[in-house]
């Protein structure tokens, strides 16, 4: 087809020529679904500045059209192409192939913790059943649309965890779950435990004043006991969110002082004979 | 016959972008059943991408803004094609659907007294836009998709099921628009991990579906945004306006190649980023237009005291409305003055200390380190326009969000035109998706309580066995001629970009954009022939062969309305007409499908599948006219309007 690329000021290069930069790299893909599968060679052409996510395209333009893959943003923003490349949890649209040799294999595989639905997705329902297990956010009462008041520093802390952008890196690399089943029923994992931090942090969240101690659920519905801060949800998490030390560990030591508190003991007592 | 699961629901909304859930937490909230289905998982919209924020006048930061001055501001950068109406309700709304947002959750940045704060954009007169660093519309999906676990939770209190009035069907996709003659009687669907159809019965549908990005080459739009809306509007009889007026953002990542098109956010230059070429200039100030010569700056010195003092100086140039720096970058890098990688400089890195920058503008330190290796507290970014956002979409009223014509259709958000006029201000979107969001909800409750128990509008089988058998046609394409090779969707896909990019781009001239009407013809044809491999579960191929028809249809309604406007407003620039046209100013071009019982989008060949035809536009209320002066009309309205 012909173009008139120049006209448009960033259009760019005519397609069919190969850049000297680009080489074929060697990838693993797993293939299969709920009733097995395994892993696939594959020689594939690589360019300058790509990311995984862009090798993992031209596999589905040029080599197998039906390979299963989410992806929304391609920018790191949406935490839809989570997967695991060479074991470890990572957005397949910020792992640039530089990081890599030419001459190393790279294996891409889905995430560990969930169950296969094809190839690189997973059923992440899981999630989606935690978070509707987390009381929401309780607005005060007396204050109207318009009327709220915070300062920047006190909705910092909060603010930080809801640049999470549900990758589900951190439920799939924590411990408690990735070779445990059977947690799952009783823990949260790190991204709905710093919800509950989040929401417990929210200078006007008025879960207290209507009865809900968020601290004490923490620890006796969402499993923050299981939690024994090796940080590894920190690690991947690509948001670079401080999870452990700025989430997980206030809200234990927050539970801590709850559950030994003689005075908040008997304060509670006291609300729940009203 | 085709044996398809039937679910009843009141209300379906299509799409669980910003529009998309405001309207499905309206709809619920006034009772009604309400379904959503949507592409990909709950919570992962294109909304999360918007960066710089909401726009909205609440005067936190400069008291003298408030609606009028937000509709003045919505207008000029629409050059005066926006529908008023719809415009007017926007400037007048987006306050309360911000603070709303509060009551449910939502964190945003603070003034120093404690209220929400904001930060100028280009083209809006006073700092207007609530933000949370540069992740403003991630903020806004996690409220609203909190904001619905919340009712789900009360739902859950009530019936014992989380779903039973609320419920998200993720991961599946709408490919055609029921109908019990001219009324809609529901959606059919296809759920993407299985394959498996389904149908959804309701009287109201809300289409909230978002853009048509992905049907350009260089664009900032997820793989989602492939105008299934608009085509779905067309299809069900409905009309589409507006549609040549696309807007390139000015600001795109340009290297590496793997990362062209991403979103840089406007921020960068609210916030005091500098455009300059390839000599060290900054050249925006070459690019003023008369229409807006008072309002801007004539020297750098001017425009930087603006960042402090801005009642004694004018503006920056950098923010000018998103249609002018577009197409003052991309004459810098025609004329030779770009950078190496093809686009020109941004810098903030010399007006804010590193600090400022991490924390103004995280994601954009964030995704220029890890994609690019520029650190853009230290070094200027290199930037040029990318396909970002489409002005046109259904033609709807402005009130309700109702499509014209087609009773129980409604639309809101990007897929619904006429808002924006010929271009979209920035934080003008994430706005208008509350407002008019809430809006179709209400109605499309309201028009779904209008039936009475058993007179709801039914779905045939015939309809159904029609949807199923246009889904299943990628695994049986029709035969290629004989020394043919058989075609494949990704490769039609990639030409169809190519061909949009460059043929109906950010300059557009006659015979190129001809060119693009033969190429789509000739694309129409070859996708009858695309077939997929593998079978109906998760497979993206075949996903992408059902979009094809989407893509090619809305393709058609921009290069066939953009051949026919003979003049550059906005999200049009044209070389060979480069002047606006006051006559033009009141001028919508309508699409319609040709032929609405075609059971194929294929086929139709060169003569096409879009009819077009020039509506006028109702003349703006006298009120709102009176809102500027007369000097400044006279550059948009015709003689005759102006003594009306």
């Amino acid at each position: 087809m012909s173009t008139t690329s120049a006209e448009n000021g960033t259009a760019d290069a005519p397609a069919g020529e190969r850049p000297s930069t680009s080489y074929d790299a060697h990838f693993r893909v797993w293939r299969g679904d709920t009733d097995g599968g395994g892993l696939e060679d594959f020689t594939v052409e690589v360019n300058e500045g790509e990311v995984v996510l862009d090798i993992i395209h031209r596999l589905q333009a040029t080599q197998a059209g039906d390979l299963a893959v989410r992806w929304n943003c391609k920018a790191g923003k949406c935490g839809s192409c989570s997967a695991e490349i060479n074991g470890r949890p990572r957005l397949l649209c910020m792992t640039r192939m530089s990081v890599f040799e030419r001459t190393d294999t790279i294996t891409v595989t889905p995430l560990r913790a969930f169950p296969v639905v094809r190839d690189l997705v997973t059923d992440v329902s899981f999630n989606y059943q935690k978070a509707r297990e987390v009381p929401s956010f309780a607005a005060p009462e007396g204050l109207g649309p318009g009327e709220y008041r915070m300062q920047q520093e006190d909705v910092e802390r909060s603010q930080e965890f809801r640049k999470c952008i549900e990758c589900f890196l951190c439920q799939d690399t924590c411990h408690v779950v990735r070779d445990h089943e059977e947690n799952k029923p009783a823990f949260a994992g790190p991204r709905f435990l710093m919800r509950v931090a989040e929401l417990d942090m929210h200078p006007l969240d008025a879960a207290e004043e209507q009865g809900l101690d968020r601290k004490t659920t923490a620890q006796d519905e969402h499993g923050l006991g299981y939690c024994n801060i090796t940080k590894c949800c920190t690690e991947v998490c690509p948001e670079g969110i401080k999870i452990t030390d700025n989430a997980l560990i206030p809200l234990k030591e927050r539970a801590a002082d709850r559950k030994y508190d003689p005075l908040v003991w008997l304060g509670n007592k006291i609300r729940r004979r009203e | 016959m085709t044996q398809v699961e039937r679910r009843q629901w009141d209300v379906v909304i299509v799409g669980a972008g910003g529009a998309g859930l405001r309207a499905a937490i309206e709809a619920r909230e006034q009772g009604l059943r309400t379904a959503i289905i949507c592409k990909s998982l709950f919570g992962k919209a294109h909304t999360v991408m918007a960066e710089g924020g909401i726009a909205a006048s609440m005067g936190n930061v400069n008291e003298g803004d408030n609606w009028q001055v937000h509709f003045r501001d919505t207008m000029r950068g629409g050059k005066f094609l926006n529908h008023w109406r719809m415009a007017e309700l926007h400037a007048k709304e987006a306050p309360d659907r911000v603070w709303e947002l509060e009551t449910w959750g939502a964190l945003f940045d603070r003034t120093k007294d404690g209220r929400i704060s904001q930060r100028n954009f280009g083209g809006h007169e006073y700092p207007r836009l609530a933000h949370v660093g540069d992740r403003t519309g991630l903020e806004l999906i996690r409220t609203l998709q909190q904001k619905i676990v919340s009712l789900q939770q009360e739902d859950f209190k009530e019936t014992g099921d989380h779903e039973s009035h609320l419920k998200v069907f993720q991961e599946c996709t709408v490919t055609r628009v029921l109908k019990d003659g001219d009324r809609v009687s529901g959606v059919f669907c296809y759920e993407r991990e299985t394959g498996r159809f389904f149908v959804v019965e309701a009287p109201s549908v809300v289409l909230a579906t978002g853009g048509i990005g992905k049907s350009f080459k260089v664009t900032s739009n997820s793989w989602e945004y492939t105008g299934d809306g608009h085509a779905l509007a067309l299809l069900a009889g409905a009309s589409l306006i507006n549609m040549e007026f696309v807007q390139f953002h000015p600001t795109g990542m340009v290297w590496p190649p793997s990362v062209k098109g991403i979103l840089v956010t406007e921020s960068v230059r609210g916030d005091g980023g500098v455009l300059r070429n390839s000599d060290g200039k900054r050249f925006m100030f070459d690019y003023v237009p008369d229409v807006f010569k008072e309002k801007y700056a004539e020297s750098e010195e001017e425009a930087d005291g603006w960042y402090e003092d801005p009642a004694k100086h004018r503006r920056p140039p950098e923010l000018l409305p998103r249609d002018e720096v577009a197409r003052a970058i991309n004459s810098e890098v025609k004329a030779g003055r770009g950078t190496p990688h093809g686009g020109v400089f941004l810098d903030v890195s010399t007006r804010m200390s590193a600090d400022v920058i991490k924390r103004r503008l995280p994601s954009m330190h964030h995704q220029f380190k890890e994609l690019a290796d520029v650190d853009i507290t230290a070094q200027p970014m290199e930037v040029g326009p990318t396909c970002h956002y489409v002005m046109g979409g259904v033609d709807v009223d402005p009130d309700t969000g109702e499509a014209l014509g087609v009773p129980g259709l409604f639309a809101a958000g990007e897929v619904s035109g006429g808002m924006h006029g010929s271009n979209r201000l920035g934080g003008n979107s994430l706005s208008d998706l509350l407002v008019f969001g809430r809006r179709a909800g209400l109605y499309a409750a309201r028009h779904a309580e209008s039936f009475a128990a058993g007179e709801r509008p039914l779905v045939a089988d015939a309809e159904i066995d029609r949807a199923a058998a246009e889904a299943l046609r990628p695994f049986t394409p029709e035969e290629v001629a004989e020394g043919g090779t058989p075609e494949n969707p990704y490769t039609i896909h990639q030409q169809l970009q190519q061909s949009m990019n460059d043929l109906v781009g950010i300059i557009r001239r006659d015979e190129e954009m001809a060119r693009a009407l033969e190429s789509l013809a000739e694309l129409r044809e070859r996708a009858r022939h695309a077939g997929v491999e593998g079978h109906r579960q998760f497979n993206p191929g075949w996903h992408l062969a059902i979009d094809l028809r989407n893509m090619l249809l809305v393709s058609e309604c921009v290069a066939r309305a953009a051949l026919n406007r003979t003049e550059s407003r906005g999200g049009h620039t044209r070389d060979d007409y480069p002047a606006m046209d006051r006559e033009w100013r009141r001028a919508n071009l309508v699409c319609t499908l040709t032929d609405p019982d075609a059971t194929s989008g294929a086929g139709a060949g060169a003569a096409g599948q879009i009819s077009l035809r020039r509506r006028e536009m109702p003349p703006i209320r006298a009120d709102l006219l009176e809102l500027f002066e007369k000097e400044e009309l006279i550059k948009y309205l015709t003689d005759e309007e102006l003594t009306a």
